[in-house]
């Protein structure tokens, strides 16, 4: 699966949406979920919370390994995934679909200075070797 | 996203780098069988093929076939070697007097504390055979040698090292073992639990780590490619260490290196089963057993709340703090599940609190094993 050309992402496997209203829409990546595998347990951050960039933020529990979340940028979270209690699994299915969390970003020029697809991919490519 | 030092997480998130790691006969048919690969104790060796989910299931409900080559195989041989292993471990061999029949035990220091755990099968009273865990395997035969030399000067301790091993395990197991090797079937069919039979190139064992029957099956390594293939085709779906350890935890069995190692006894380590203290016997450790009995035990927990159970997470109960030995999310149960080395005080059924990054969350003792032979236990 190639990385949507429309989503911004960082170097720790988070990609981003930017919604119409400005606010972004964060999950993992394909990659990501592939490292993890199957996925059983997600904490998200309650809505509310003020996040610094790369703050850890969120959990994602596979069966085999735990592993953070950081925030891509500095914000507030403003909605967590509630079907993720339930349905965790979702990640490794649709892991472009499966959201964890929203945030309104202080500042869109942050988001915009995230990586793209071509350079996410180039991260991915290194990680490999 | 980043990785967080749980238990064997570190080794699952790193790529194998090929170079450096060592391989066992199957590593061509792994990948081509499309498994990701893991540096596992400095073994590259497959996690899963697929969903380790999925392959968890495979095993509990139908087949599935496990590469175990990396684990070592010893012959001890000649006059006297049951009265050495009487001496060397702290089971005792004595307790198997049908050819074939296997023992689980411990391997002690003179401290008593665990070199490593195994199984001792009786082939004759000249012949027994042991198997031993991938990375204790030297040391835990210089031990044996070094036993020997003091002890019983003229058996001979031969690392088997050009023999392989597959597992083949779940309640369709030994019918897929027979389809393929049929010349086996009329000296394995009246196996017993724990019992193996030597058929020449082929020697076959009711034994596994999964908590299901099946059998462990050593033969010739230049074989193990074609007989890994051949139960493929006959619908044995391969499975990967991801899968082996949820379903040896839900099982209830011990892994060296997490729940028991040289720093603990056996006692504490949810093997006094194991560990024969009534005998007039001698063994290496019993002293150092009688003289500190446990203050701990090994127990299981399920998780009342949400979350994952992992390995080194902090116990707290009303008797004093213990730590999770293996944890890890039980498919069969959809819950999480755990061994915790905890106060003898702690009864089953009380509630503990376990740490959990900032949180305290509840967790229930119970007896153990989770489950096993396709059913949840709990």
């Amino acid at each position: 699966m190639s990385n949507p050309s429309n989503l911004k992402y960082t170097a720790s496997h988070e990609w981003v949406k930017t919604e119409a209203d400005g606010s972004i829409t964060i999950g993992i990546t394909q990659h990501a979920q592939e490292l993890l595998g199957d996925m059983v347990f997600v904490e998200a951050p309650a809505a509310g919370r003020k996040l610094k960039a790369k703050e850890e933020c969120a959990v994602v529990e596979s069966v085999k390994a735990a592993a953070d979340v950081y925030a891509p940028v500095s914000g507030e979270v403003i909605a967590a995934n509630g079907n993720l209690d339930s349905a965790p699994e979702t990640i490794n299915s649709d892991p472009y679909g499966a959201w964890i969390f929203k945030m309104k970003p202080d500042s869109a020029a942050d988001v915009a200075a995230l990586l793209d697809a071509t350079a996410y991919q180039a991260v991915v490519d290194s990680e490999a070797h | 996203m980043g990785a967080r030092p749980y238990g064997l997480a570190l080794f699952y998130l790193q790529k194998a780098a090929m170079t450096t790691l060592k391989t066992t006969p199957l590593n061509a048919a792994h990948r081509a069988m499309g498994a990701k690969m893991v540096d596992f104790g400095g073994w590259d060796m497959p996690v899963n093929y697929g969903s380790q989910i999925d392959e968890h299931h495979q095993v509990r409900n139908d087949v599935g076939m496990f590469d175990v080559c990396h684990m070592r195989v010893v012959d001890a041989k000649g006059d006297g070697v049951r009265a050495f292993l009487r001496y060397l471990l702290a089971n005792n061999a004595d307790k198997i007097t049908i050819p074939g029949k296997a023992l689980y035990s411990a391997m002690l220091r003179p401290e008593g504390v665990v070199i490593d755990d195994l199984i001792i099968y009786f082939m004759t009273e000249q012949w027994f055979r042991i198997v031993v865990n991938a990375g204790t395997a030297d040391k835990d035969i210089a031990w044996m040698k070094e036993q020997a030399a003091t002890h019983a000067p003229k058996l001979t301790i031969t690392s088997r090292d050009d023999l392989a091993m597959v597992a083949i395990q779940g309640p369709n197991a030994r019918a897929k073992v027979w389809e393929v090797l049929p010349q086996t079937k009329a000296a394995t069919e009246n196996l017993v639990n724990f019992q193996a039979a030597d058929c020449g190139e082929y020697f076959v064992a009711r034994t596994g780590y999964t908590g299901e029957d099946g059998f462990e099956v050593m033969l010739p390594k230049e074989k193990v490619e074609a007989f890994w293939y051949a139960l493929s085709k006959v619908g044995v779906k391969p499975i990967g260490l991801g899968a082996r350890d949820t379903l040896r935890l839900e099982a209830g069995m011990n892994l060296y290196g997490q729940d028991m190692d040289e720093t603990v006894g056996p006692l504490e380590s949810g093997l006094a089963w194991t560990v024969d203290l009534k005998s007039e016997r001698d063994f290496i450790g019993k002293a150092a057993l009688l003289a500190n009995p446990p203050t701990k035990k090994l127990a299981g927990l399920v998780l009342l709340d949400r979350g994952v159970l992992r390995g080194h997470q902090k116990v707290k109960t009303a008797h004093g703090d213990g730590e999770i030995t293996s944890g890890s999310f039980s498919p069969t149960l959809e819950k999480s599940i755990a061994l915790a080395r905890i106060p003898n005080a702690v009864q089953l059924g009380d509630t503990v609190q376990v740490e959990i990054r900032d949180k305290l969350l509840n967790a229930k003792v119970v007896k153990y094993p989770f489950a096993r032979n396709g059913k949840g236990l709990i």
